[in-house]
């Protein structure tokens, strides 16, 4: 985490036409690049046609079909409640990645706000601000989203809100950071010269020079958002247990692992979301640091 | 050094003491109140007034505060609802456990993390290299509960079906669940370290890559050293800093990871106490064992500060 902020502040801010469309080459050069984006794209697709290509309704039971193998009429088979898995797999898709893209959403907004804030005013402000992004991060992710969503109560509401509570620390971090270097740079002083407020400076010519590393960080971390979801929902923290979610699935696994195809493909679903949103910040990751890039 | 250390230590006492005030106050955001998560919905409001008194809840928030951390210091963290046992004597069977699983995969993902990173690094762009990254992409990506899932059909049920149909009759190759004996911790542990491995393979390969063009490394191999020594002690070394931050951190996520394995191999360790308890909405144990896998990482990174005065003496600490 902290080689990979070290590395996103090093690059500068503003990311001209011409450095873009290095960038873009480069990612397309990059053949595991590609894959990744089919990934996400494909499941992306499958979760937004969910409603129209699963065969069946992913809640309805039917207890006399229950724990079939995959067959001619259930694809992936059917779990212990007789519910068509992959219905159940197609709409799983609709909750574990939107949830993990709005985990990473909301914790690079307020990160970047609050990180923005404390490095802008600096002093005691900051000083605060800062002791209490090291206290948030003293905790085990997972641990702490847990006793959060324990506390607020289990739902997909709560564990994104308890998912953003540990989030947002590292993009404060990285942009407080950014601010407290951009905020002595020439053109700051020029807006201040002619008179500009504050938080003209700060909204407007501070803090747009923030967001690209910001956004590169979120980039990198939508896998990890992900896992971590599916994670709590494993646990019990996430949809309510009949929901067609891929976390709550691979769970029933524990019970039932010899009808293995109630619980794996679930799991191929989050693995390869995971793995393409990987793919694709890894590429990224490539690009900004030059250090690792293959040939060098 | 030792007063470094002692610096080191004075400074983590505002951490613990702001991590003790985060899970004393995360009980507060139930909804209703601890009371009413302790009486249960159908409680009476002088229940649950009574109760508040009982818990010492009716009292400003600092002094509940206070006494919690009185009460901390001479490890009363309180009695489990579930069981009526003190909180601490629950933790105290089960954390040992966890701890053999964190450190036996920490050990094993480090050194063949730090293996892997470093062939791969003296091979770049060979096939090794490439291999070695996109299996590390596939071990970060993998879900920890789903990996133990894979692990226990093929080890326990897959395995030996086969080996039956060929003529061999057999078990489950290795036990699927439970704990006491290291068989029972294979499976565990490699679920568990397959995901730190993969982070630590990289991030020694991307800091080996670095140090091995430095020019000390170019002067060791013109004075004739054997590539082994070059590697391991001019190298290596020197790549040691961030490596250890990560092994350090990772230990901290293994700590965390350890609820999901524990979870699946039903492993009697802190971890599983945690998610247990959780559904039985138990708040002094869930208060317990979030207080002392916090406390755990905070020493984890404090141990790891010590350790870099030891492996670089350039930092001066004043």
């Amino acid at each position: 985490m902290s080689s990979t902020s070290s590395t996103i502040s090093s690059i500068p801010a503003s990311a001209s036409r011409s450095t873009r469309s290095t960038a873009w080459g480069h990612l397309r050069r990059n053949p595991l690049v590609g894959v990744g984006l089919l990934l996400v794209l494909v499941w992306l697709v499958l979760g937004l046609l969910a409603p129209l290509i699963a065969p069946y309704d992913p809640l309805r039971q039917n207890v006399s079909n229950r724990m079939r193998p995959p067959h001619a009429e259930h694809i992936m088979g059917t779990d212990e409640l007789g519910r068509d898995v992959f219905s159940r797999v197609l709409y799983g898709a609709r909750v574990t990645i939107p949830a993990g893209l709005m985990v990473i959403l909301f914790g690079t907004v307020i990160g970047t706000l609050v990180g923005a804030v404390a490095g802008f005013i600096g002093g005691w402000i900051d000083e605060t601000i800062m002791r209490i992004t090291e206290l948030f991060m003293a905790f085990p992710t997972i641990i702490l989203a847990m006793a959060i969503s324990a506390a607020l109560g289990p739902d997909v509401r709560n564990a994104i809100i308890a998912l953003v509570v540990v989030w947002w620390p590292n993009y404060a971090r990285l942009v407080r950071g950014l601010v407290l270097e951009i905020k002595s740079k020439e053109f700051v002083e020029g807006a201040r010269a002619i008179g500009a407020t504050g938080p003209y400076i700060l909204f407007r010519t501070v803090l747009p020079n923030c967001i690209a590393p910001a956004i590169v960080l979120g980039t990198l971390d939508v896998g990890n958002a992900i896992l971590t979801f599916a994670g709590l929902s494993f646990l019990g923290l996430g949809p309510e247990p009949s929901a067609a979610d891929w976390g709550r699935m691979v769970s029933s696994g524990v019970d039932n692992l010899n009808q293995w195809w109630t619980w794996l493909f679930a799991g191929v679903g989050i693995a390869s979301v995971v793995l393409g949103c990987n793919f694709i910040g890894d590429g990224l990751r490539d690009f900004l640091d030059p250090r690792l890039r293959k040939g060098n | 050094m030792t007063k470094f250390i002692l610096r080191r230590l004075l400074l983590a006492i505002p951490t613990l003491l702001g991590v003790s005030f985060l899970v004393f106050a995360s009980i507060r955001l139930v909804p209703g109140g601890p009371a009413v998560a302790l009486a249960g919905e159908l409680a009476t409001p002088q229940m649950i007034e009574q109760l508040n008194r009982e818990l010492g809840l009716d009292q400003p928030l600092l002094i509940q505060y206070v006494n919690y951390l009185g009460r901390m210091l001479r490890f009363d963290l309180g009695r489990s609802i579930r069981s009526g046992l003190p909180v601490v004597e629950e933790i105290q069977t089960r954390l040992p456990r966890t701890l053999l699983l964190a450190v036996v995969s920490l050990a094993v993902s480090s050194v063949l993390g730090i293996t892997i990173g470093v062939t791969a690094a003296t091979r770049p762009n060979s096939l090794f290299d490439g291999g070695s990254m996109i299996f590390a992409l596939l071990g970060v990506s993998m879900p920890i509960f789903w990996s133990g899932l894979m692990l226990m059909i093929f080890f326990a049920v897959l395995l030996p079906q086969w080996l039956t149909s060929i003529g061999f009759p057999t078990g489950p190759i290795l036990p699927p669940t439970g704990s006491g004996t290291w068989q029972h911790l294979v499976m565990p542990v490699t679920a568990l370290a397959a995901n730190s491995m993969a982070i630590q393979a990289r991030m020694t390969r991307a800091t080996m890559l670095e140090v091995l063009r430095q020019d000390y490394i170019r002067t060791a191999r013109a004075k004739g050293q054997k590539e082994r020594i070059v590697i391991y002690v001019h190298a290596l070394r020197n790549a040691m800093l961030p490596i250890v931050t990560i092994i350090g951190l990772q230990f901290g996520t293994l700590l965390g990871g350890a609820v999901l394995t524990e979870t699946v191999f039903s492993w009697p360790g802190i971890g599983r106490l945690l998610v247990d308890t959780i559904s039985f909405r138990d708040y002094p144990v869930i208060q317990g064992t979030v207080l002392t896998i916090s406390i755990g990482f905070v020493l984890t990174n404090l141990a790891v500060d010590v350790l870099y005065a030891y492996l670089d003496p350039r930092i001066k600490y004043s």
